[in-house]
């Protein structure tokens, strides 16, 4: 048997016992971890605990598994939302598929939770955008999906909103550039495959009534295509508006979620050409920041909110010390005074249901409503009392991460 | 249903490199047409091109007699089999076929007739109202047929279906392909770059080879009448043995002795020096066992065998021979073309299972003179081509497929026949 994995892959090392001769549907319960809520997979897929992290395993085909297995990789170095891949195991004996293996994407939601939970706040529209935005992603990369549904995507919040990751990437293959042909058969399978993914919840009596599989599913391509514009346009204006109008456009594109690579702006009598590049990458410029400034790693928008929070308590800071406080001193004590208690506060019982910084996000949210309420600013320490005792235990067990469930990993 | 007519075809890439080269070629209505060759020959580059999936940079794709070049793939009502196929686990058998329909709204009672046709010719009839996790591996492929099916596309498309199943299923889905199509009657092409698959499948088999078509005639024409080297060399496992010869009157003088042309051989390679004699491995036999009629259509020599190779109902000897650098360099670019293995110099021969020839002695074989090619080794030419013989070849497997098609439609097994005459 040989083993390839992407470093840095110490932290898989202890996978290497695992009973890898054996076929995956033949292995010890034990050594697997019941993970809920999955999509619908044509292959076996297990996962398995180590050293507090979760992985996934699925057995393919070899040459599916090297593919795959390259184009993982390749996402990831380039920031595109995908899973992370640890490695696979392929010359298994007799001849047995590839095993790939790949990092579980923590405090991540299936599609089958979000759409069928009882008193779901997030729309079935919402979650359409979310794919629609992921699929422009990797369709400005050059990436045909081949197998877009909501199976193969893991949601996971960020700030109160979806951000989509793309599971599988079996099907996949990578080009230059897409052509219009390419795009528009993905789009055409990801309608198909939604509608399907929908009726099949409906059929297991775990849609709610309001949401038609076939209207979700037929809202996709137009969607797709609004974004696609949005995305891709050349504008031409004049140049009395050209200030206003490319502040406009550039705004809008953030707002989206992308971040603008490159503009280009040609003049004529005639008007101004604006092209804008959009970067494929999910923008990394908060997430950048407050690594720097606190080593925490969160996601875009968490980030944002977590970078305002931040600033206001410097603000504080310096104010009740009257002078300047450096931003990285401030980072510091805003981490140890701020930040980590309200994350060591969480409940034992509601540990892994969110990730720390949705709960920080939510427990400035409850301080903001709270305050409202009361007129007066309650505090971060009582906010995140109430909220723990009222809000928190409302979201399901069944979202908690594996890797609470296993142990801290940290 | 429809015919694919494809008018000088080129796929040209960023780099100006052509990947499909001029590429001409008609799929009959009802046609199963195989694409083949190693990789990097086009096929499934064609195959895209007519799905609608990679734009054509010069010619024209014709399906159902209208130019498609520039209809979205959805427009062009094709249907890729197959392809990262899913089943709904809430979803009986019934609806898991019916969905793309349910989809696109059709009514009831057409959804209804249209899947119990389809699970008629399925054999699926019997699972309908079952859940899909109760399937068999064959049974969940049939499922994904059946959506291709009630589509009612003009064709079916497949791309390397069976390359990632086990061999068991492969061979059990290729029966089932092969079955399916006759009883539906339904135009498909079928990219592979298994000569078995290729063999086994087809009604015609286009070979490719660096984006240009090389032959497309009946599996049987390709294996005995192959246009060149390249054909010759890829159809048929094991491979043809290439021997060098040169011309002696109306014989081949060859490593393993002369070998006798008739009239109409002799005349092709008059005049000409250094040659390639293409002997498949079945023209041999232990000279022992050869029957005293069959005897003088052949010729006789000795050699010593390396290895043998038993299989039961089955044998097959190796057999080591010289060759001059020229050609051993010719045949060692050739086998990496071809993907296989570098072809040695020695010959691959088939002899009978009760054969007492034993490895390491010399033994007398016997050389059936009568069906073997010459070619040339620069050009790859096949200089002793019959190219009528050939086309009757492809003749009698296109009577044999408009027969099964009508007997198909007579017996009342097809799927969507009212449909179908109507669109004619």
């Amino acid at each position: 048997m040989r083993y390839l994995f992407r470093p840095p892959a110490t932290d898989g090392a202890g996978l290497l016992t695992l009973p890898w001769h054996v076929p995956l549907e033949e292995w010890d319960p034990e050594l697997l971890l019941e993970v809920p809520q999955r999509g619908i997979s044509r292959h076996v897929v297990r996962f398995v605990a180590q050293d507090g992290h979760v992985y996934a395993l699925k057995e393919i085909a070899e040459t599916l598994a090297r593919h795959e297995y390259a184009l993982l990789g390749e996402f990831e170095e380039e920031g595109l939302p995908s899973v992370s891949v640890l490695g696979i195991c392929v010359d298994r004996p007799h001849g047995q598929d590839a095993i790939l293996v790949t990092r579980y994407l923590e405090y991540s939601m299936s599609y089958r939770y979000l759409f069928s939970r009882p008193h779901g706040e997030q729309s079935a529209e919402q979650l359409l955008d979310t794919l629609v935005v992921l699929l422009v992603r990797l369709h400005l990369a050059g990436v045909f999906w081949g197998d877009c549904s909501l199976s193969n995507t893991l949601f996971r919040l960020d700030a109160g909103t979806f951000a989509a990751y793309l599971v599988d990437a079996e099907t996949a293959e990578r080009h230059p550039r897409l052509s219009d042909g390419q795009r528009r058969y993905d789009v055409d399978l990801a309608r198909e495959r939604v509608g399907a993914e929908l009726l099949d919840l409906q059929f297991g009596g775990l849609l709610p009534s309001g949401v038609d599989p076939i209207e979700v599913a037929d809202s996709l391509p137009p969607r797709y295509e609004a974004l696609w514009e949005e995305v891709n346009r050349e504008e031409v204006f004049s140049p009395d508006e050209q200030r206003y109008r490319m502040t406009d456009r550039l705004q809008r594109l953030n707002d989206l979620g992308f971040d603008v690579g490159e503009v280009e702006l040609v003049t004529s009598p005639e008007g101004a050409r604006l092209r804008v590049e959009t970067r494929v990458a999910e923008p990394g410029e908060n997430r950048r920041e407050l690594f720097r400034l606190t080593g925490l790693e969160v996601q875009e928008r968490q980030a944002r909110r977590l970078l305002n929070d931040l600033r206001a308590f410097r603000v504080q800071l310096e104010q009740k010390s009257g002078r300047p406080v450096p931003e990285t001193v401030a980072g510091y004590r805003w981490l140890e005074e701020a930040y980590q208690p309200v994350v060591d506060a969480i409940p034992p019982d509601l540990v892994g249901r969110l990730a720390p910084a949705e709960v920080f996000h939510e427990v400035l949210e409850h301080r903001w409503f709270l305050s409202e309420k009361a007129g007066r600013d309650v505090g971060t320490t009582a906010a995140a009392r109430a909220y723990f005792d009222t809000v928190l235990p409302r979201t399901p067990k069944e979202v908690t991460t594996p890797s609470a469930i296993v142990g801290p990993s940290r | 249903m429809a015919s694919i007519e494809m008018r000088n075809i080129v796929k040209k890439y960023g780099d100006g490199f052509p990947a499909v080269n001029d590429v001409s070629l008609d799929i009959a209505d009802g046609e199963f047409m195989i694409l083949v060759g190693p990789s990097g020959c086009g096929k499934s580059t064609l195959l895209r091109m007519i799905v609608g999936l990679e734009d054509i940079t010069s010619g024209d794709m014709i399906i159902g007699g209208k130019r498609v070049n520039d209809l979205a793939p959805r427009d062009r009502n094709l249907s890729m089999v197959f392809q990262n196929y899913a089943l709904y686990p809430h979803m009986t058998v019934y609806e898991n076929i019916a969905f793309p329909l349910r989809l696109s709204k059709t009514p009831d009672d057409e959804v209804r007739r249209r899947v119990t046709e389809a699970s008629d010719v399925l054999e699926l009839k019997e699972h309908l109202e079952r859940k899909p996790a109760n399937l068999s591996g064959g049974q969940r492929q049939r499922v994904a047929m059946g959506r291709a099916i009630v589509r009612q596309a003009e064709a079916f498309l497949f791309d390397e279906p069976l390359s990632n199943l086990d061999a068991k299923l492969r061979g059990q889905m290729r029966t089932e392909i092969s079955r399916l199509q006759r009883r539906l009657g339904i135009t498909t092409v079928y990219v592979t770059h298994d000569q078995t698959e290729a063999m086994t499948l087809g009604d015609r088999v286009c070979v490719l080879r660096k984006g240009l078509i090389q032959q497309v005639a009946s599996p049987r024409e390709l294996y005995e009448q192959p246009v060149n080297l390249f054909v010759a060399g890829f159809i048929g496992s094991p491979p043809m043995n290439f021997l060098p010869a040169t011309v002696e009157g109306d014989r081949l003088q060859t490593p393993f002795g002369p070998i006798v042309l008739d009239e109409r051989r002799a005349a092709a390679v008059r005049g000409r020096e250094l040659l390639l004699v293409g002997i498949r491995p079945e023209y041999f036999e232990d000279a022992s066992l050869v029957d005293d009629a069959k005897r003088p259509l052949g010729s006789l020599f000795r050699a010593r065998v390396d290895v043998t190779e038993w299989l039961g109902d089955s044998q097959y000897a190796y057999i080591p021979y010289e060759a001059p650098e020229a050609i051993t360099n010719q045949l060692r670019e050739l086998s990496r073309e071809l993907d296989s293995e570098e072809l040695r110099t020695q010959a691959i021969v088939s002899i009978d299972a009760t054969s007492r020839i034993r490895e390491g002695r010399e033994a007398e074989f016997w050389l059936d003179s009568r069906k073997v090619h010459v070619f040339d080794p620069h050009s790859g030419d096949n200089l002793t081509r019959d190219a009528e013989a050939g086309a009757r070849l492809t003749q009698m497997a296109t009577e044999d497929r408009v027969e099964q098609v009508q007997d198909a439609q007579a017996s009342g097994q097809t799927v969507g026949g009212a449909h179908r005459a109507g669109a004619a």
